[in-house]
């Protein structure tokens, strides 16, 4: 009896408990097909679309199985679990992410499967492959795209005594037609408006395209104050001139959240607004009545035409993936045509494919569909940055918007502020990248080190 | 020590070995890790690379460090002393012998138990510029409220007040504390003719000091680490007017991927609460009394 409460007798217990504990997970089967873990981030009508495609390619073969899991706030998660060394071997992310996570080496490249399995770049409208390739290599494959557009309400056009049929067609056009679709009330409170550059906030920092503006060079040079950038600024700071900081600041205050009957376009606050090709979905859940049409979003610039933000949803092989070659099996099976266009029109988008089918584009129930594909085509498609401290530099660039659209600082000073300080933060990350450029094969730690407490270090003056 | 002691000392510390292997492993080993990030450039995603002190000197030319430092430092001079006011006020209110009493404990302690973002979003809106109900109770005054949180100038007043809403928690210690204190206290000051205010100044105030000191030094840990509430109702903005230290921690960490510098901001932190906590302990030695002493 007192050998139960004996340590040296428990000793096996516990060693047994703690190599239990630390054993790696096992390659998991299911009816004998190896599973292949899948995170996205998606959820409601689009997972539902996901799910179907992720039980098509388990019935069509017989050797993966792939296990759907939603996860939310997917880049924190994606971030951590590649950290930890166990990442799921397919992941759901945006474009934007695969610049910064493929600078980092955490993405698979995938030039070697593309090239056994003849994906190519003619399959694809080349914006959204462009999106998906970092410095030469591919990282990523689309799943559904947008694009975004002018969307305006018809009834307030015709309200306000304008033709309903007729979008802008030069930001000019915009800016007078938005002026006769603001009203005030006996008080002289604005309440309605035809446009403000900041509703959605989403792409407050992107004006510039519309403007001409890079905002990066493709290389060594940060173009935060270049002058299209400037007259960007300045063109959203007139808004707030305009109309008064206060009385449209507490406007806005009166904004509901997005994805509610209080959005400030479906409760005809805002006439006017630049948005992406789900905006369909949501008029039809929460403002099903109202009149409403697409055209490209007239840009500043004469000639300069059909300007739009492209933005992909993509799948990616993070690096340590255990089943490269099932998650493989898996994205290709997505990327054929049919399974793309099931995709797509369960969540109600267009397809990313060059070859989009008669029935697809006939059947589908998006009004303004061809809008959102040719504004894909148009060779004026921008997207963001493809700098690993493109997170920053937006961050500053909304900073620059926020102070300029209080009216706390000009455009010139504020953006050139954001030069320098972004400027000074991609030279050091530029070194390193050209560092591992040269050293790609040969991890030099020391000759890393020595780049990091170079004298540039020292170099404020940009 | 006795074989039969050491036995017992082993065994005893085999019972508790599932606290100490989750204090090793989730609490003394992140704190040590992250000094050690906070001389390393480190991303997650690749091998942090010792780089000394650099972090540490990034920090200080870095205005948004600057800023956001103000903002909190800002918050906390504010919102704590305020805070504590409120607090004993309330707890010298809901000790007096009234009908309903338990009711009214019960009413003012109620805001702290909601759930911080659910508290954030009641806050977005009593703030609204133009439906918001403060503006409305000021427009009764013939007062013109500002756009609380669209505005520079007053979002951190807006904050500041918000931040009263969770004062329950430290009113109840004070509550229970000026319970202790002696009656007899009271009547003797009475025989002599102190007023209600002088028994409040000479009796009340030293005998719940311990609890003062206690209450300010826990306010100063939370308030220098405030970042729900902010982070829902503002997310930083306008024009970073509200980016308080932890925000930019958790976007330096998070969003940019510097989780060499966010360890070093957290390192800087803890010394600055350190600091404040001395601070006030050195300063409170000969203000606060102990009963036992």
């Amino acid at each position: 009896m007192r050998g139960i409460i004996k340590f040296r007798n428990w000793l096996p217990v516990f060693l047994l408990i703690f190599f239990i504990g630390c054993r790696a997970q096992p390659d998991r089967y299911k009816n004998g097909r190896l599973v292949i873990t899948y995170w996205d981030k998606w959820t409601g009508f689009e997972a539902e679309a996901m799910k179907k495609v992720v039980e098509l390619f388990n019935r069509s073969q017989s050797r993966y199985w792939v296990e759907y899991l939603p996860v939310s706030m997917i880049e924190r998660r994606f971030l951590v679990a590649t950290a930890g060394g166990d990442p799921p071997d397919v992941a759901g992310l945006f474009t934007p992410l695969v610049t910064t996570y493929a600078f980092y080496g955490s993405l698979m490249p995938l030039d070697e499967y593309c090239k056994k399995f003849g994906i190519t770049e003619d399959n694809y409208i080349p914006v959204f492959w462009r999106a998906c390739n970092y410095r030469g290599h591919i990282y990523a494959l689309p799943t559904t795209p947008t694009t975004l557009a002018l969307h305006w309400n018809k009834k307030l056009f015709r309200e306000a005594g304008l033709d309903p049929e007729r979008p802008p067609k030069t930001l000019q056009e915009l800016d007078e037609m938005a002026e006769r679709l603001t009203r005030r009330d006996k008080n002289g409170r604005i309440i309605q408006m035809g446009f403000l550059p900041n509703e959605p906030t989403w792409y407050v920092t992107e004006w510039g395209f519309w403007f001409g503006a890079r905002l990066w060079d493709g290389d060594k040079k940060i173009l935060a104050n270049e002058e299209p950038n400037i007259r960007a600024y300045r063109w959203a700071q007139s808004y707030s001139k305009k109309y008064g900081v206060g009385a449209v600041q507490n406007f806005r205050g009166g904004f509901g959240s997005f994805s509610s009957a209080q959005n400030p376009f479906f409760s005809g606050k805002v006439a006017m607004t630049l948005q992406g090709v789900w905006m369909y979905n949501f008029i039809k859940n929460y403002a099903p009545d109202m009149e409403w049409g697409v055209a490209p979003f007239p840009s500043a610039v004469p000639g300069l035409e059909n300007v739009t933000i492209a933005d992909c949803d993509v799948l990616v092989i993070p690096t340590g993936a255990r089943h490269p070659d099932g998650a493989f099996e898996f994205i290709r099976f997505v990327q054929t045509q049919k399974v793309m266009e099931m995709l797509c029109m369960g969540q109600l988008k267009f397809s990313p494919l060059r070859q989009m089918s008669e029935e697809f584009l006939n059947t589908h129930p998006h009004p303004y569909l061809k809008t959102f594909i040719d504004l894909a085509f148009s060779p004026n498609a921008r997207f963001v940055p493809q700098l690993p401290i493109w997170s920053q530099y937006n961050d500053e660039l909304y900073n620059a918007f926020d102070r300029v659209w209080l009216q706390l600082d000009t455009p010139e000073h504020a953006l050139t502020i954001v030069q320098h300080k972004i400027q000074k933060i991609w030279n050091k990350c530029y070194r390193r990248l050209k560092f591992m450029e040269q050293h790609e094969q040969k991890n030099k730690r020391y000759a890393l080190w020595r780049t990091l407490w170079s004298p540039a270090r020292f170099d404020f003056s940009v | 020590m006795t074989t039969q002691e050491k036995r017992n000392l082993i065994k005893g510390l085999i019972f508790i070995s599932p606290w100490i292997a989750g204090f090793l492993g989730f609490m003394l080993y992140p704190v040590v890790a992250s000094f050690y990030y906070s001389l390393c450039e480190y991303n997650t995603l690749k091998p942090a690379l010792f780089i000394g002190l650099w972090n540490y000197i990034d920090l200080l030319t870095d205005d948004i460090f600057w800023k956001s430092l103000w903002n909190t430092v800002y918050f906390a001079l504010f919102a704590l002393p305020l805070g504590q006011v409120v607090a004993i006020a309330l707890a010298v209110l809901l000790n007096q012998r009234c009908v309903g009493r338990p009711i009214f404990r019960a009413i003012y302690f109620l805001p702290s138990l909601v759930p911080l973002v659910a508290l954030a979003v009641i806050w977005l809106w009593i703030f609204n510029g133009e439906y918001g109900v403060l503006n409305h109770f000021l427009g009764w005054l013939r007062l013109k409220g500002p756009n609380w949180l669209g505005s520079t100038t007053w979002s951190k007043p807006a904050l500041i007040i918000a931040s009263l809403w969770t004062v329950g928690g430290a009113m109840i210690i004070y509550l229970a504390s000026l319970q202790d204190v002696p009656r007899d206290l009271y009547e003797s000051a009475e025989l002599d003719g102190a007023s209600g205010w002088h028994k409040f100044l000479y009796i009340t105030l030293p005998l719940i000091s311990p609890i003062i000191y206690f209450n300010v030094i826990i306010g100063v840990i939370t308030t220098l680490q405030i970042f729900a509430v902010p982070y829902v109702m503002t997310g930083g903005g306008p024009a970073r007017s509200t980016l308080f230290y932890t925000m930019y921690l958790y976007n330096n960490a998070f969003s940019f991927l510097r989780m060499g510098y966010a360890s070093a901001m957290a390192w800087i932190m803890f010394v600055i609460i350190l600091g404040a906590t001395v601070i006030i302990t050195r300063v409170s030695k000969s203000r606060v009394y102990y009963a036992g002493e």
